[in-house]
């Protein structure tokens, strides 16, 4: 629920979480969360540490079932219980902890668990003109040579690889958890860039993120988690950093919440 | 990349650059062979050297043995063949033990793990008893180390029990297996000295010589293939626009390969009878070969190989990418022991029979040693079947030296310790360059 600020009714979210409960044993992880993610739009998923976001994020990728609540992907009504049933759906995730192997080069990582075969054997002149593609057209250029081991990228090139290894699979829904996260300044401003022409694409893109920085420079969407539940969610225009602080930290803000008002939208801060 | 990182990374661009080159291995950015080879002694001089220490290792031993060796006969014909064959149950162990280092396990059980698969089989073949066909016997045999891999890899799977405790519980308790099953002997200790043809032909595993016409030819077919499809596939790979090794270095990785398969056969095929003839490529050699050639396919072209890889690089990462990690690792399990099994039947044959004192737990850091010697690493990853044939040769070197020396298995212990230590001292201390290195770039 939460507060719903300036909100858009034209389009249809690709992926919509309605009264999303999750709880691990006594602990309540997230309460009656909603979530509206649109294509060609980045939504960035803030909240303090322990606020729910990963839980969510990991539910939304088929890691943990939902206890209550229900999905939809493009308005149809539909079930996550594995990483496969996501996958299937068009959604991928790119963790925090990047899950490369350092000991693989970057092709031999993009194609990890889906690797293309020519009479049983691994095809690998056809996985490298693809990977070769995905890159391009993300213009990650930077990269010496795809056949370089991932261990020998910069923080930067290894979340890029990364990133284009989530696209790669005609995913429609891109969760990004802290892309920035450890990363200098031109390593991050090209990590955005990248996250820019993933929209550009068409996709809908979730980032999670701490640095305020990063998410006013690309959201266009922000949404703000507080103990579990959604306290607001809306165009990132209608949100500044003080009001997104609120938000995170209190779980309300003076300032969006007359706006919200303002605009007429629906209001339901418990 | 190095340029555009170079204003927060490093205050001079040049020296960040320079820094890239090194962890780029040489075949990626050369174009040219003077390219590459200056990339290699940077490589080479930043710590990552390839197969360079172990081909070291092996010209001091020869050099040295050669040396002291009571008139100089390490380098004779006969010796080198003996030592060919006393290293092939050293490489055929290390390719198979290299399948669990590749994940970051162990395997202490597989001299025998492999001994019972051995001794299964030489009993079989005995003429008194069982009176199998020998290619029964041996598929019997590698048939129980295949049970033998299945049960420790699901210990280690199934109850997440320590690789290292399994197969050490594994160590003692097939060394008893393998002795009640030679006990099953009617008398004495079972043997393959023999005139029935079951025996022969296990006991000419290692000990029985090809043709040496048909050595020539066969050498020459297989030389000829390889380089058939190291040419067409690097050439394919540049004419598609790929990453491939420039031409002249394509080109010397042929020349050598025919260079080695030369020196073999012409070796082998040297009368090496103090009376008499006795000339021939051991057929030992093909053998190792297959084996290497079958692990080496495995490993390197196919879906199973690359998550073994992966596995062992970033277990996590697999499990995300939808990997079967129980039973990627229960295989490999499996084909440590059954390769195992391979060695030990080639062991049975040097032996001229399976005895009860073979000692397998020498013959598990033999193999131990001799992949993380040629640089696979026991951290999982990193490692080449490669490393078994180089580090094998270097460990069969060592032991047969000593051997001409006189000097007995007191020493033989006490060296094989020292290797091994020296062995995994380079592989940890390889390991925290590596890490520092990497800890710089991010």
């Amino acid at each position: 629920m939460g507060q719903v600020i300036d909100e858009s009714p034209t389009a249809e979210p690709r992926f919509k979480a309605r009264g999303v409960d999750k709880h691990f044993g006594p602990v309540q992880a997230l309460t009656q969360v909603d979530l509206d993610l649109y294509p060609g739009q980045i939504t960035a998923l803030c909240g303090d540490n322990g606020a729910g976001k990963s839980v969510l994020t990991k539910c939304i990728a088929g890691i943990y079932e939902i206890d209550h609540g229900q999905f939809f992907w493009e308005g149809q009504p539909v079930h996550v219980r594995t990483p496969r049933d996501a996958a299937r759906l068009g959604i991928e995730t790119v963790y925090q902890d990047l899950a490369l192997a350092d000991n693989l080069d970057i092709v031999q990582n993009m194609f990890l668990g889906r690797e293309r075969l020519r009479n049983g054997f691994l095809y690998e002149d056809d996985m490298e003109r693809a990977a070769s593609k995905t890159l391009a057209d993300l213009r990650v250029t930077t990269v010496r040579s795809i056949r370089q081991p991932v261990a020998s990228l910069s923080g930067g090139q290894r979340q890029s690889v990364a990133v284009a290894k989530a696209v790669m699979w005609n995913s429609k829904l891109v969760m990004l958890d802290e892309p920035t996260a450890a990363l200098g300044v031109v390593q991050t401003k090209m990590v955005l860039d990248l996250v820019r022409r993933l929209r550009d694409r068409g996709l809908a893109v979730m980032m999670i993120s701490h640095n305020l920085n990063d998410v006013f420079e690309v959201a266009d969407r922000i949404a703000v988690v507080h103990l579990g539940r959604m306290v607001a969610q809306g165009r990132a225009s209608s949100f500044d950093r003080q009001s997104v602080v609120d938000y995170m930290t209190t779980g309300a803000s003076s300032r969006s919440g007359q706006q919200a008002n303002a605009d007429g939208a629906t209001s339901g801060t418990r | 990349m190095a340029r555009a990182e170079a204003p927060e990374t490093a205050p001079d661009p040049t020296a960040a650059a320079q820094a890239a080159t090194l962890e780029v291995p040489p075949e990626l950015v050369a174009q040219s062979l003077g390219e590459w080879f200056r990339a290699w002694l940077t490589r080479i001089r930043s710590g990552d050297s390839g197969v360079l220490p172990v081909l070291l290792a092996l010209l001091i031993i020869t050099i040295v043995f050669e040396a002291i060796s009571p008139n100089n006969v390490f380098l004779s014909a006969g010796n080198i063949v003996n030592l060919f064959q006393q290293s092939a149950v050293f490489m055929v162990l290390a390719m198979g033990e290299l399948f669990v280092i590749l994940l970051g396990e162990i395997d202490l059980s597989i001299g025998y793990a492999g001994g019972v698969g051995a001794a299964i089989t030489v009993q079989l073949v005995q003429p008194s008893t069982a009176k199998w066909p020998w290619w029964g016997a041996v598929l019997a045999g590698l048939l129980v180390c295949v049970v033998i891999g299945g049960l420790h890899g699901t210990l280690v799977t199934r109850l997440r029990l320590s690789s290292l405790i399994v197969t050490l519980g594994g160590l003692l308790t097939w060394q008893g297996a393998m002795l009640i099953i030679l006990g099953l002997a009617l008398s004495g200790y079972p043997s393959l000295a023999g005139l029935d043809a079951n025996r022969q032909v296990l006991y000419n595993l290692m000990n029985g010589t090809i043709d040496p016409v048909v050595s020539w030819v066969a050498m020459a077919v297989v030389v000829i293939g390889i380089a058939a499809l190291l040419w067409f596939g690097d050439s394919r790979r540049r004419r598609s626009g790929l990453v491939a090794p420039p031409v002249s270095l394509t080109l010397i990785k042929i020349v050598l390969i025919a260079i080695v398969g030369i020196s073999v056969v012409a070796i082998c095929n040297i009368n090496r009878a103090a009376n008499g003839t006795l000339a021939g490529v051991p057929w030992v050699i093909p053998i190792v070969l297959a084996v290497f050639g079958a692990w080496m396919v495995l490993l390197q072209r196919t879906k199973f190989g690359r998550y073994v890889y992966a596995i062992g690089g970033n277990p996590e990462a697999a499990r995300r990418a939808g990997i079967n990690l129980a039973a990627v690792r229960t295989l490999c399990f499996i084909i440590c022991s059954f390769t195992a099994g391979i060695g030990l039947l080639l062991y049975a044959s040097y032996l001229g029979g399976m005895s009860g004192n073979i000692n397998g737990g020498q013959l598990v850091l033999y193999a131990i040693a001799s992949v993380v010697l040629a640089g696979t690493s026991l951290f999982g990853g990193r490692g080449k079947v490669l490393h078994g044939i180089l580090g094998g040769l270097v460990i069969g070197g060592i032991y047969n030296g000593m051997g001409l020396l006189g000097l007995d298995v007191r020493w033989q212990f006490i060296v094989t310790g020292l290797v091994l230590l020296v062995a995994i001292t380079i592989d940890s201390l390889s390991r925290r360059s590596a890490t520092s290195g990497s800890a710089a770039r991010v």
